[in-house]
Order: C-alpha cells, then structure tokens, then sequence
C-alpha cells in the first residue's frame, strides 16, 4: 500500500469518526471512552506479527507489546459491557 | 486442513479484506453507541471484530513461532480480565488512562521493531520517518498515561507540578522530537536518532502532563486517548495496514472530539489546560470573613416533600462518599410522594467525559432522568429545590458573576435560578481545582454538613417516618 493510499484511507477514517462519535449522547461518553479505548488495541495484530517472526528484537519487543495491547483489548471491551450493562431504562 | 487455513488466510487479498471487515465492524460498533438501548451489543460486535482481526494474523504463515504469543495473550488476557473485573466505577478514569498507556506502548514497541528488522541501513526514508513518528506518539501516549494514572491514583500530588522555565523546556523538547522525525527520515541510516527520539519522548509525555492539574485531568484522559488512537494509525501507516489506520483514526477523532467538548464545558482552549495549571496557586483569605447558614436534615426533609420537582446536581464527591445508592433511594421515596426528581449532570462532573452518568446509572438511577447540560439547566429554572451533593465548581455563581474567578465565563449550571439551594458538604473546603464558592454564603442556600452517605441514609429514615 502507498503512502499516499494511507493518507487517503486516514483522512477518510477520521471524517467517519467525526460524523460517528458527534452522534454519542454525554450520557455514553464513559463508554465511549473505554470502548474505543479497546479498538485502538488494533496494534495487537502488528504486536502478533512482531512476536510470532522469531529473533530476539522480536521475541522481546513482540512479547511486551502483545501483553500491553491484550490487556488493552480484554480489558478495555470487558469493562466497558460491566458500564452499559448498568444502564436501565425506566425500573419497575 | 490447517495448511489450507494458512494458506488462504496468507494470501494478502484475503488479509485485507478481513481487517477491512473488523474496521467495519468497529464503525457500527461505535454507531451503536448513539443510544444506550444498542450500545451493549455494538460493544460486542466490536469485540468480535477484534477477535476476527487477532484470528487472521495467528493463521499466517509469516509466524513462525507461538510461543511467545501464547504466553503473552495468556498474561495479557489475565491481567484484563482481573482489571475490568475488579475496577471500581469511580476509579475508571485510571483504568481508562492506564489502558491508553498499554495501547501506546504497544504501538511503540510494534515501530521500533519494524524499523530495527530491515537490514542495516536498508530502511527507506518514508518508512523510516512513519517508524519515528509512531514511536513517539505511543511513548508520549505510555509515560502521559502512567502519570495521568498516578495522579488520579493519588500516587502523585493531583496539583500541578510546576518548574521555572518548564514551559520553554517543553516547546523546546517538541520542536526536538519533531526535527529528530525529519533527520530520521532523511537520514535512516542513523539508528541512534531513534534510540535518542525515544527517550526524548518519554520523558515529554511526563513533562506534558505534570503540570496539569487534577480538575483537567478529563481533558488529559481525552487527549491521551486520541493518541493511542492516532499511534495505532501512525503504526498502521508504517506496516501499510488499512485495518489500523482505519480503527486508529476512528479512535483519534473520538479522542479529539471529547478532548473539544471539556474545553468548551470549562471554557477554556486546550493551549490553557495544557499550560496554564490551573489551582497552582490558589487564593487564600475571604472565605473566612463570611458566614454560612447551617440547617438540619428535618430542614432538608421538609423542603423537599413540599417541592413539585427536586433537581440533583451530583459531583464526584457524591461518589467518593458512596452516596449515590442513599441518594437514590431518596429519590424513589420523593417520587413515591408526587415529587419529580431529576439528575442534572455537568459535563465536566466527575473525572472523566460521561462519568457521573455511569455512577449514577451504577446506583440503578434511569437513564432517561439523567440530563445533561442544556436540559439539566432548563429543569432547574422550574425546580423548587436544587440538592448538590459533592459538586462544587459546575455551580459555583462566581463564574458567570466574578471576571476575576478563575472559573469566570465557565458554562455553570445556574442553580439561583430554583426557590431553594440544598448542599450537602463535608466542609467549607474548596473543590477539586481549589476555589471558593459564593453559593456556601447565598440567602437561598441551606447548608447540610457532615458526609454525604450519613446524610443521606438519614434523610431516607426520616422521610419513611413521615
């Protein structure tokens, strides 16, 4: 992929985020947080490519990384169902 | 069989179009999040969008050892698990923070390894500069996040921490960390840029974020989650990556917009929180010349069932005292008795964008009684009491009356507006940024003193009394 394609998938990205999370009441901003929060733990699929090559650099490196960004993922949509999990309606 | 999953799950065409389905998955995931009736399973879809993206990468050919990556997910998963499980809801601002640290970590860590496995001075120039760029964004992300943690952990002072020329030593270290990208950049052969880049960044995400004090730390949260956002793009870019572009990007906004919205709810440009260290020195004085009324819970107690409508304004220290459910549970006796109870939150209530809404839903409050800012100050105009509880800044009258307040053209919920004020308040002592509050010494104010959570449980046994 070019520099240029990146660019333009970035760019693109960004205005459908925009457009997305303006349309998030404050009343889900904790979520929101969290769970996008747990999609930037995308990285984890470099983390698994860098782990998984062999060689040093990469076994230390690609260990750390797929640690830090599991964590991330796991935890990040885990919690982030424990907060809508407790948002109700009107109770009986 | 597994031969024939590696081989087509290899074939880069097949690849790309699985991490463009997790993207998308991720899109209506964040869509879903547009009401708290779909949020749930929009969460769900975007796990599952994870799960499919981690699936494809394992089932490839260019991995060649999993012991590593087993061991790791293990650890990883554990630790996840064990923190999102054991987290309180008033403590997730650190968990928010800390997992933004991990995520930029990560991203970092995947850069320097892209950049250090071509062949000495084989790197090219873009690749070179992306790699640079990524590892800075995701240290800044790391080291920002872990003191952002430890001061909302207090492990650290919340205050700012401030030095002489700290100011002209950060814009001097961002102007170095971007040249060191451009010198990178043109010159890859030389590693050690990057080794130097990495420790300049590292300790620019501390420097950042020392100075900011507690009260700004949602607009740090924020920001620093726009950055682990936009570090996984930056390393999507550097790995030619859609996937990670895509789901970087999305973050990054949703980082940049929040970062936007506390600015506008405190008034002030992001320039300000980042450099102005609010509460650093705080004026002493005044507070003691005044004097404040003190009423009793029966007080309290009357005002209320007499009221047609009675609207909450809930702070941090509502929680801090665990309140919320003695709160609550007042409410449920109000309502049984005709009045209509409201919750008036503030953007920035709480520690975090949104937080006072999850603490409030925690202690099975409605969704649909929550208001946030514009509603909540219209149903104010009409309420008969306003009850504030461990709030104290988001009403506070100086910053639409005072041009010398701090907090001076600060959107503040104007609660003079309803017939009577109730504030339930530990003591006389200044908010979390540290300023004083004429509201304590107002004609319409009843002043409750004494722990929120014994106040409440005691205002609950009187109106069953009745």
């Amino acid at each position: 992929m070019t520099l240029i394609t990146s660019i333009i998938i970035f760019t693109l990205a960004m205005f459908v985020g925009i457009e997305l999370i303006t349309k998030v009441p404050v009343l889900l901003h904790t979520p929101l947080m969290s769970g996008s929060n747990a999609i930037s733990g995308i990285i984890i699929i470099g983390a698994l490519a860098a782990a998984g090559a062999g060689g040093t650099l990469g076994a230390v490196a690609g260990s750390i990384a797929v640690t830090a960004a599991t964590i991330n993922v796991v935890g990040g949509f885990l919690v982030t169902d424990r907060m809508l999990r407790m948002f109700r309606g009107k109770r009986k | 069989m597994w031969n024939k999953i590696i081989r087509i799950s290899s074939d880069p065409s097949i690849r790309s179009l699985v991490f463009l389905l997790a993207a998308v998955m991720f899109i209506f995931a964040l869509k879903r999040l547009s009401s708290p009736r779909t949020a749930r399973l929009g969460n769900l879809l975007g796990a599952a969008g994870m799960l499919l993206a981690v699936l494809i990468t394992l089932a490839s050919s260019q991995i060649v050892t999993y012991t590593w990556i087993i061991v790791s997910l293990i650890i990883g998963s554990i630790i996840g698990v064990s923190l999102a499980l054991a987290v309180k809801m008033t403590a997730m601002p650190q968990m928010v923070g800390l997992l933004n640290g991990f995520g930029g970590l990560a991203s970092a860590l995947v850069a320097i390894w892209e950049f250090w496995r071509q062949p000495l001075g084989r790197a090219d120039h873009a690749p070179a500069a992306l790699a640079a760029i990524a590892s800075l964004i995701g240290w800044v992300t790391f080291t920002g996040s872990i003191v952002a943690f430890a001061k909302l952990q207090d492990l650290i002072t919340s205050r700012p921490i401030q030095f002489r020329l700290q100011k002209p030593a950060n814009v001097l270290a961002i102007v170095l960390a971007v040249a060191m990208v451009v010198l990178l950049g043109l010159a890859p052969q030389n590693q050690w840029i990057l080794i130097l880049l990495i420790i300049l960044a590292g300790w620019l995400g501390v420097s950042l974020v020392i100075p900011i004090g507690g009260a700004d730390m949602p607009v740090v949260i924020s920001l620093l989650n726009s950055y682990s956002g936009l570090a996984a793009a930056s390393a999507g870019f550097l790995l030619g990556n859609a996937g990670l572009i895509i789901a970087g990007a999305l973050v990054g906004a949703s980082g940049i917009i929040l970062t936007r919205l506390m600015c506008k709810a405190m008034n002030r440009s992001l320039l300000n929180v980042l450099f102005g260290g609010l509460g650093a020195h705080v004026a002493a004085g005044e507070s003691q010349a005044r004097t404040v009324r003190r009423y009793t819970i029966e007080d309290a107690m009357m005002a209320m069932q007499d009221a047609q409508e009675v609207v909450v304004v809930p702070g941090y220290g509502l929680a801090a005292a665990q309140a919320q459910y003695a709160v609550r549970e007042m409410a449920d006796h109000l309502e049984a008795k005709g009045v209509k109870v409201r919750y008036a939150i503030h953007p920035v209530a709480g520690r975090m964008p949104g937080h006072m809404n999850v603490l409030m839903a925690e202690a099975d409050v409605p969704y649909d009684h929550l208001l946030d800012f514009e509603e909540g100050s219209r149903e104010i105009e009409h309420a008969d009491v306003v009850l504030i509880v461990g709030a104290n800044d988001v009403v506070n009258p100086a910053a639409i009356t005072d041009p010398q307040s701090p907090l001076y053209g600060m959107p503040v919920f104007d609660v003079r507006r309803a017939q009577t004020v109730i504030i339930s308040k530990r003591s006389l002592a200044p908010g979390f940024a540290g300023i004083d509050n004429p509201l304590f010494y107002d004609d319409k104010t009843m002043m409750i003193f004494g722990d929120a959570k014994e106040t409440f449980t005691s205002l609950v046994s009187a109106l069953k009394g009745e």
